[in-house]
């Protein structure tokens, strides 16, 4: 998934297309469950979605205590697939709701250890949501 | 292809063992087991250990057990699917017997939840989930839960004090349970009060981890019925599985695996849904035995939370649930957790159960369920 994450940092978000028959997938991923093809490349999707769903966690897991609370959504995303990643600052979480619109913005978290997937859920018009 | 029926069940006491090791509390179990079964160890064929290793010290735990119960040199193995172990030593005890490769077979689960330190059992839990794409924000086991909660709330109503009225009951009954964790009863204000852990769900609504084992004997139906008065018939197993990652699910409403399973059981076992007395179901966290009520057809979906608001899951009401206290009481020692139900329904068919005996108990259902529903096991009991 290195290559995941370049596209990330470059500020695209991507699913995994099958050459063979172009299932799309998100999360991506190398083998294709419809015709176990390979083959596949990175599409890029826009990143708008819907919380399908959402919960504040207060007791956090290891590596995370320092953080919470903090509260994580499910999205489905426009394109296919869901995602799952924190709000971010542009969302209170007293205005968070099952079925608002939000956009996956790619953020580095490099200085957190257990981050390894950079992305967070923001309102749609804000600022850099548009980097998608 | 043989029936099959249980003809001896003992159940350890749930709760902080700091007094035994793993292989202790297994043996008193199985002591208890052999007892009711009035059976000499030599009676044994093979004994179906469950139990989640990593929780262990000790590696391939089903040595270690065989050799404490003085079982040498009969087969013994492991089976392993996360807090539906014990179900899956039962299915392997049941394809056994029916397929004749053996007659009396010993299904022992046992845990030690709390032999490791806290920052080791914290970094395992946190590992839960799809470690690539969802372990990396924090998630947690009760915050997987807590989105089926919160969804479940979105699309049907369902309401924080119905998932506590679950808690609520399931301490109602664990106060009458001699073997459980927590014996005593909860307000509904107590719950709700409780401190938050994963919105929606708070302290209440979750299980305790705890130390513990339970031990069950299976007999080909000949063997049974010469060596008990009063067997109880392994008549339906299910068993289907859903997607490790909570995003490849489409409805976080309820369990897939677990409606699987329940139909399978129930086409094989004859039965419905509506004849079902009572049952055990996997209540991890309070959403999850709402969800149970709905997977398992006791009540329609998205009405769960009136099923547990109407009473209906209280001995008296349409279909009792988990009278022994359910894991949330009685405690959550995961090998152990799918023997421990067995034997509540069992000792509740042999009419057994004392002050919370449901009345005219003649079949009676286990849902247990591994991980998120990654895994579930309906198993259907019939007596005579």
């Amino acid at each position: 998934m290195t290559d995941f994450a370049c596209h990330l940092r470059a500020g695209r978000l991507v699913a995994s297309r099958c050459v063979a028959c172009g299932h799309l997938a998100y999360p991506p991923r190398a083998d294709c469950p419809a015709c176990l093809s390979e083959d596949f490349t990175y599409h890029e999707i826009s990143g708008r979605g819907t919380v399908h769903t959402y919960t504040r966690i207060d007791a956090a897991p290891a590596g995370f205590e320092t953080l919470s609370p903090y509260v994580i959504g499910v999205v489905d995303l426009a394109e296919t697939g869901r995602l799952l990643a924190w709000f971010g600052p542009s969302i209170p979480e007293s205005e968070i709701a099952v079925g608002m619109p939000v956009q996956v913005v790619p953020r580095l978290f490099e200085e957190i250890e257990e981050i390894r997937v950079y992305y967070s859920l923001e309102r749609p018009e804000a600022p850099g949501a548009g980097a998608v | 292809m043989a029936r099959v029926g249980v003809v001896g069940i003992g159940h350890g006491v749930f709760g902080r063992r700091s007094d035994a090791s793993v292989q202790e509390l297994a043996f008193e179990a199985f002591r208890l087991a052999l007892a009711d079964a009035a059976l000499e160890p030599a009676a044994i064929e093979a004994t179906v250990i469950a139990a989640v290793p990593e929780y262990h010290k000790q590696r391939s735990i089903a040595g270690v057990v065989q050799e404490y119960l003085n079982l040498n040199p009969k087969p013994a193995w492991l089976t392993e699917v996360a807090c539906a172990s014990g179900s899956a030593a039962i299915r392997t005890a049941w394809m056994a017997i029916a397929s004749g490769l053996h007659e009396v077979v010993a299904v022992i689960g046992c845990q030690k939840m709390t032999e490791l330190d806290t920052p080791e059992i914290l970094a395992l839990m946190g590992r839960v989930g799809d470690v690539q794409w969802e372990s990396t924000f924090g998630t947690t086991f009760p915050g997987y839960y807590a989105l089926f909660a919160r969804r479940h709330m979105h699309e049907f109503g369902t309401t924080a004090e119905q998932l506590a009225l679950v808690a609520v009951k399931n301490h109602h009954y664990g106060a009458l349970n001699e073997k459980a964790l927590f014996r005593k009863e909860i307000t509904l204000e107590k719950a709700l009060a409780s401190d938050p852990v994963a919105s929606p769900m708070r302290v209440y609504d979750c299980c305790a981890n705890a130390d513990g084992a339970a031990c069950l004997v299976f007999a080909a139906e000949r063997r049974a019925r010469a060596i008990s008065r009063h067997p109880v018939w392994l008549d339906g197993v299910g068993c289907a599985t859903a997607s490790m990652s909570v995003l490849r699910r489409p409805d976080l409403t309820g369990l897939p695996s677990a409606v699987e399973a329940s139909r399978q059981a129930h086409a094989m076992a004859g039965s419905t849904p509506r004849q079902v007395k009572v049952a055990e179901v996997h209540d991890c966290f309070t959403i999850a035995e709402i969800m149970a009520y709905e997977d398992l057809g006791f009540c329609a979906k998205g009405e769960g939370g009136a099923f547990i608001a109407d009473r209906q899951a209280y001995i008296g009401g349409a279909t009792p649930v988990n009278v022994d206290g359910g894991l949330k009481a009685k405690g959550h020692p995961i090998g152990a957790t799918g023997v421990s139900m067995a034997c509540e329904i069992v000792n509740q068919l042999r009419g057994e159960g004392s002050k919370r005996q449901v009345p005219d108990a003649d079949l009676g259902l286990t849902h247990n369920v591994g991980g998120i529903g990654q895994y579930c096991f309906v198993n259907v009991y019939r007596r005579d």
